[in-house]
């Protein structure tokens, strides 16, 4: 299949980037979810602003107490970085393992999160570790907890005009995980968790139990109060709901985020 | 919308005049009859279609041909040189790594990346870096083989 | 013995380096979407999106309007004379719904096509089918077979008073006594789920007519060329001399392309109509539902079994899904499944009623092995039930149950004469080389890791060599089975091999070439094969049913045998001698006990050609002609084991150890063989573990891309360790047996009855495919409470 026609711009600065999209265009970052929703024609934006000439959006450096990561900085440079994969492990992780070596090669931290699919890893992976987001639009620059960017099935918060610009991570994430489970090699996750043992206890964070990332509150709280992990393992899937479909019942998935919140918290506790 | 773009393809520069919307594999095989790079989905799974872009395996599916303006893409067709065949191409030859050739291109473009990436890898590494190929008629385990003679191969070049 | 050891003096039996590959790893294979013709158009096809819909209205126009659009066809507007044509007992007593090139009234599955856009390029074709308005009422519809023959079940097809295409029955005299006295009765039902082919090359084609000269070329991705042309000629109206049909590379078929589809007829309709060469290349979204699937067979097994492990009697009663319409040869698909029920084993006994049914769904016809595997996936899993039932070992049932090596031919109880085997054979090195007698250790081991441990055997035999034109005629398939060859000596001695046959992956040209090295002493690299054009050949069959070698090659063996004849005689003739004076050396026909005195064979096409002296009665140039016809099916067969481990906690299944023992006759080219053999495992294995078509209940499909569709990558199938024995087959010359299908036929029984055995430390006894970690893990929650 291939795309309906449409209007492709390159942007040169972040500044043209963001005319282009108040003016309506849908910003193409590594284009690893988007084209083929084109090719399928469930997308059909009439304009696309092209995200890959934009210097000010690339890059990975140290920030303070954070990691600042440029929102098109691609899956291949996140999980290869040794700042993130020695301070915020999980991160780099999930990196690492989204689609094929080919597609890390493109996709971007910046669209996996914009995109907002409910089964990417990425998004699940910046939740444990405690991640925000800078995005910039027409109202300026504002920060998001990367728990309130994410609000539905390919939805986020950010306004009609704004884009992510960068990712921060956190340093204190070092000692996290992140674990899934698919049926092929090269399939999204039925469900991901990443779990991140913090100065403020364990965090952790599920996809593919909800319409976006989840907390995995009771996890987090049996553990945070002294619980055993066992028992926070059983507890993990409460107050979570995913739907049944052809990758398994709502009983199996939530059994899953039980054993790979126990596999992730095991091989961040190694860490 | 059309756009005039200028992609080095295989060392030589090519100016077209392009639909905005054409996918970059549709300008290799269409305007420049470079038909060895193959179409297989519409879902970036198959790796059919698997080139490099400025060094990098892309799939040239998911890539709009004015994305490609102003850079250097390197295609199946350029691997034999002087009527050699390049190692990759050698050692799917030479240990019956393809049967109907449909997948061929694009697994070796790939091949040629994850050996790039992991020159020491392991059977079982090629296999995991090989997940984004597939191929229907060989099981797999002939094109490990070449990959794994293939990598061998360049390292002692 | 290391099965492939690289030789390279080019004849038969050695590992020849394949002639075919160059082109492809250069990037100069040439697929169908590789060709353009001047003045070329495109096409797209709007398709129903309805499972099962009246066409209310169809409204062009705004797709007309769009500039660079040439025409929208729909039913009303395509020039052809009929409908899809069906191989398979035309005029018999199979029920053939017409199947309108595009759909008439009512569009019966999703997928079927509804009209046909023409314009300058793909891209604007497509924007084009899209702007058609297609107006559907939509109506009940059934997808699942056994529903589907249930009564007041919706009615795929108003004209008949049910869905039911056909029965078959094979019912042999006094069963009903011999299974009324068994001691044990052991039943089981298998779900052989449908699967889609996904050949990475989807189907296309171009239609070039001129309407000048009334001839049609069509460029397509095929297995059939001939069949092809046969029926655009029907279909389209037109003189099968006018028509030419040629195959490109073919990017891997798998039967997928063993077909007469309506786009090939459309779209030779369309070139007719706007006056210039039309392309379609099929869309992997389209090709999911357009292009046939596989299987879809629920059977019902009941056995009638001694207290040693012995079938006494055994009855079959099945339900096909033929789908929505018959395709070249869906009702027979099912009739190879009644042949092989009961495997390789001695059953004389037997009852099976195979119900075949219309639903709301894409046609089946013959996917990779084509009602084989279903034949043999059912009959291994009951061999593994009786033996857990009986309390013996799977091994020693089957040994128990085999066709003895002494008992060949063997007439088996659904008609057919087994050529060749030793079956037991080839399950003990199986036993032997995985290590079968120490397996308990490795289950004990495994338990320690959280890993339910199993292994599981697949005996296998199957029919191939597609076919005795008697027996295609009996089975009311309106095609022979035979297949062509020519042989051409060029004046410098080369040769030209002309075959009926139509490989996309198999190498024919390396394996051709070989036979004629040994056959005629022409050098490997000297011989050139051509195939797949319906301007080169009299006539071919084509490349299914694992039919090459066994009859395409046989075809070219006589070819060549008769060249060699008349070799002789102009030997004979130039070297003033008796033909029984001559002794052929390889390569030349020399006097008895005199090399000084004789002619190469590259001498004699020479003087075949030159004609200067030739003897009475003998026509100028070395060529001969063949058309075979089999006397028999080939049997090949052999013994797959297979380990599993089972994830406790999230119940994934992984092959862990794979071997495989096939026996297929002589071998030609033992490094292609093994490449058949590793592909067609890996496709059982895909069905096994990964691979399902899967409609909802108002006929959607929602497996429609290779995201949801698993085809398995590298990373998700294991390493395999080949051996093979060597039973010569008795229907042929050469004593070759088929084995493009045999990997299949053979693997998803061994991984299925692999994992049934790991869980049956926790009382499992039966699983279904795909063993999916989700299916895994109920069944273990059921088995644990």
């Amino acid at each position: 299949m291939i795309p309906s026609t449409l209007e492709y711009t390159k942007a040169t600065s972040l500044d043209e980037a963001l005319a282009a999209v108040k003016a309506g265009a849908r910003p193409l970052a590594g284009g690893m979810s988007l084209m083929p929703m084109m090719r399928l024609r469930l997308a059909a934006p009439g304009a696309v602003v092209d995200l890959g000439g934009v210097p000010e959006l690339v890059g990975i450096c140290e920030d303070g107490d954070e990691i600042a990561v440029g929102a098109m900085t691609t899956h291949r440079s996140v999980a290869n970085d040794p700042l993130i994969r020695q301070h915020c492990h999980v991160v780099a992780q999930a990196a690492a393992g989204v689609g094929s070596m080919t597609i890390r090669n493109r996709g971007t931290i910046g669209g996996s999160l914009a995109h907002a699919d409910p089964h990417g890893d990425l998004p699940a992976a910046i939740l444990a570790a405690g991640g925000a987001v800078i995005v910039r639009g027409s109202g300026g620059e504002r920060r998001i907890d990367v728990g309130d960017l994410i609000t539905s099935y390919l939805t986020t918060s950010l306004a009609e005009d704004e884009l992510i610009t960068q990712v921060r991570l956190p340093k204190g994430a070092g000692q996290s995980a992140y674990a899934k489970f698919h049926r092929r090699a090269i399939d999204w996750s039925i469900v991901g968790v990443g779990v991140s043992i913090g100065a403020n206890g364990v965090r952790a964070a599920a996809i593919g139990v909800g319409d976006r990332p989840m907390r995995l509150s009771a996890f987090e709280s049996v553990l945070n109060g002294g619980g055993s992990l066992d028992d926070a393992i059983a507890q993990a899937g409460e107050g979570l709901s995913p739907l049944g479909d052809l990758d398994g019942s709502t009983e199996y998935k939530l059994h899953l985020v039980g054993v790979l919140a126990g596999q992730a918290h095991a091989e961040a506790s190694s860490r | 919308m059309e756009q005039t773009i200028t992609v080095t393809v295989n060392g030589t520069a090519h100016t077209a005049e392009v639909e905005q919307r054409m996918l970059l594999v549709h300008f290799l095989r269409e305007t420049l009859n470079l038909t060895g790079t193959h179409i297989g989905c519409d879902t970036s799974t198959c790796g059919c279609c698997t080139v490099h872009l400025d060094g990098e395996t892309v799939l040239s599916c998911s890539l709009l041909a004015v994305q490609a303006d102003g850079r250097a893409v390197r295609t199946v067709e350029s691997l034999e040189q002087n009527g050699e065949l390049h190692p990759i191409q050698k050692a799917f030859h030479e240990n019956h790594g393809l049967q109907c050739g449909f997948c061929t291109p694009g697994m070796m473009m790939s091949a040629l990346g994850v050996i790039e990436q992991h020159p020491g890898a392991s059977d079982d590494e090629i296999r995991e870096a090989l997940e984004g190929n597939l191929c229907r008629c060989t099981g797999y385990q002939n094109i490990v083989a070449s990959v794994r003679s293939a990598a061998d191969e360049m390292a002692r070049s | 013995m290391a099965t492939t050891e690289r030789l390279q003096s080019g004849g038969v039996g050695d590992a020849v380096l394949r002639k075919e590959d160059r082109k492809f790893v250069t990037g100069e294979g040439r697929y169908v979407d590789d060709l353009k013709l001047p003045g070329m158009l495109h096409a797209a096809f709007v398709r129903s999106s309805f499972g099962h819909a009246k066409i209310k209205s169809i409204d062009a126009s705004a797709a007309l309007a769009m500039p660079g659009v040439h025409a929208v066809l729909t039913n009303a507007t395509l020039p052809v004379e009929t409908g899809v044509l069906s191989a398979s007992n035309p005029g018999g007593d199979v029920r053939h719904p017409e199947q309108a090139i595009l759909a008439k009234e009512f569009a019966r599955y999703v997928g079927e096509p509804v009209a046909m856009v023409i314009a300058d390029d793909r891209y604007l074709a497509r924007d084009a089918a899209d702007a058609v308005h297609v107006d559907y009422d939509p109506v009940p519809v059934v997808v699942d077979a056994e529903k589907a023959l249930e009564p007041g079940a919706p009615l795929v097809h108003a004209e008949y008073d049910s869905n039911l295409a056909k029965t078959l029955e094979h019912v042999t005299d006094g069963f009903a006594d011999v299974l009324a006295k068994a001691p044990n009765k052991i039943s089981l039902r298998v779900v052989n789920q449908r699967l889609t082919p996904m050949p990475i090359e989807t189907r296309g084609c171009i239609g070039d007519w001129s309407n000048s000269t009334g001839e049609v070329t069509l460029y397509t991705s095929t297995q059939v060329a001939h069949f092809v042309r046969t029926f655009v000629s029907i279909v389209c109206g037109t003189s099968e001399a006018k028509v030419r049909v040629v195959t490109p590379d073919v990017g891997g078929g798998f039967g997928a392309k063993l077909n007469t589809y309506r786009e090939e007829f459309a779209i030779c309709a369309a070139s007719k109509v706007v006056g210039r060469p039309v392309k379609w290349i099929e869309d992997r979204t389209e090709n999911a539902v357009a292009t046939i699937h596989g299987r879809d067979q629920v059977q019902y097994y009941e056995a009638g079994v001694d207290d040693n492990g012995k079938i006494l009697a055994l009855k079959f009663d099945a339900v096909q899904n033929n789908g929505a319409y018959n395709q070249l040869l869906t009702p027979s698909i099912s009739h190879l499944t009644l042949f092989m029920v009961p495997g390789c084993y001695d059953i004389q006994d037997v009852s099976i009623t195979i119900r075949q049914a219309f639903t709301n769904t894409t046609p089946t016809d013959a996917y990779r092995g084509a009602g084989r595997p279903e034949a043999t996936h059912g009959i291994e899993r009951l061999m593994d039930a009786i033996a857990d039932d009986l309390g013996i070992d799977a091994a020693e049932v089957r040994r128990r149950n085999f066709i003895k090596s002494d008992q060949f031919p063997y007439a088996s109880a659904t008609g057919l004469s087994y050529d060749s085997g030793d079956y037991q054979a080839t399950l003990e090195v199986a036993l032997e080389l995985s290590g079968y007698a120490g397996f308990e250790e490795r289950r004990a081991e495994a338990a320690t890791r959280g890993k339910y441990r199993g292994i599981g055997l697949s005996t296998y035999v199957e029919v191939c060599g597609l076919a005795p034109s008697a027996v295609t005629a009996a089975l009311g398939i309106g095609a022979p089975g035979w297949e062509h060859s020519t042989v051409r000596l060029h004046p410098t001695g080369k040769a030209t091999v002309i075959t009926g046959t139509s490989p996309h992956g198999q190498g024919h040209a390396t394996s051709w070439s070989q036979i004629t090295q040994t056959e005629l002493g022409i050098p490997f690299d000297d011989v050139e094969v051509i195939h797949g054009d319906t301007a080169f050949q009299p006539y071919g069959l084509g490349t299914y049913g694992s039919r090459s070698l066994a009859v395409g090659g046989i075809a070219l063996y006589r070819s060549l045998g008769k060249v060699r004849e008349k070799a002789r005689e102009l030997a004979a003739h130039l070297l003033e001698c008796s033909v029984d004076d001559l002794e052929w050396t390889g390569s030349s026909w020399q006097v008895k006990g005199s090399p000084d005195r004789a002619k190469t064979i590259q001498e004699l096409a020479y003087a075949g050609w030159t004609s200067a002296s030739l003897p009475e009665g003998i026509e100028p140039v070395l060529e001969a002609t063949t058309f075979h016809d089999p006397p028999n099916f080939t049997f090949p067969f052999g013994t797959h084991v297979c380990e599993v481990e089972i994830d406790q906690a999230t119940g994934r299944v992984e092959v862990v150890n794979y071997t495989a023992v096939d026996d297929c006759g002589n071998v030609v080219n033992p490094m292609i063989v093994d490449g058949q053999i590793h592909g067609g495992i890996i496709q059982g294995l895909g069905q096994a573990l990964f691979e399902e078509t899967v409609y909802s209940e108002d006929g959607h499909m929602l497996t429609p891309t290779l995201v949801e569709y698993l085809v398995p990558s590298a990373a998700d199938v294991p390493p395999m360790t080949l051996h093979r024995t060597t039973t010569p087959s008795t229907s042929n010359p050469m004593g070759v047996k088929g084995i493009g299908e045999a990997g299949t036929i053979a693997a998803s029984a061994a991984i299925v009855n692999a994992a049934v055995d790991a869980l049956s430390v926790i009382g499992v006894r039966h699983l279904e495919m795909p063993m999916q970690p989700a299916r895994i893990w109920n069944v273990m929650q059921e088995a644990k409470s």
